[in-house]
């Protein structure tokens, strides 16, 4: 699983029938020293995510889980969207929407 | 699979039901320090505790259905990624 920023929405209408009803949202992951990755992820939300949001995605069988059904053709999904992150240093805080760190008490 | 370092803990109250009790780490993988220059360093991996590890913990990150398995077994939740044990040692190249 990977945690990112929900930086985007995809509309695509011509697609397989299996893919009816899920919403596509661009997924750029975190990697290390508080960088964002170049590469965009495009993952089915169910749970409601929305642009500036930083969420979990799975892969596989555990996104067509979250997904509702395994005969679907698609990989990745956000199956949550992360409150609060706490780090080794001891800190504890939310992630604003251009990816801000913000301290909680 | 792939060894690294618990940098953080996460918390998601809106998420799948299947999440439910799990504890969620963030992962960072080791790099081994022989890799070729210009390497790119691998993104962080959110992984399901499935050993009681914890923050600054070496651990060992199984994928798929291996990681669900050392998680009990049930193959209908929205996890992919396990953390299956925690590091003692290692010979070999040096991680970083």
């Amino acid at each position: 699983m990977l945690m990112g920023r929900v930086v985007g929405t995809v509309w695509s209408t011509r697609k397989e029938p299996s893919l009816e009803g899920i919403r596509f949202l661009m997924v750029r992951p975190f990697t290390t020293g508080r960088e964002e990755a170049q590469d965009v992820v495009v993952a089915g939300d169910v749970i409601g995510a929305g642009v500036g949001e930083t969420v979990l995605v799975a892969f596989g069988r555990a996104a067509r889980t979250t997904l509702g059904s395994q005969d679907i053709g698609w990989q990745a999904a956000v199956v949550g969207i992360v409150d609060a992150i706490s780090l080794q240093d001891g800190s504890t805080f939310e992630l604003g929407p251009n990816g801000e760190r913000i301290p909680t008490p | 699979m792939f060894t690294g370092r618990v940098i953080g803990e996460i918390w998601a109250t809106r998420r799948h039901a299947t999440l439910e009790g799990f504890k969620l780490l963030l992962v960072e993988p080791y790099e081994v320090a022989t890799r070729a220059p210009g390497g790119r360093k691998q993104g962080l991996v959110v992984a399901a505790d499935a050993v009681d590890a914890g923050v600054g913990d070496e651990v060992i990150v199984a994928y798929g259905r291996a990681g669900r398995v050392a998680l009990g077994g049930n193959h209908d939740i929205a996890v992919e990624a396990a953390i299956v044990g925690v590091v003692d040692a290692h010979s070999g190249p040096e991680l970083a």
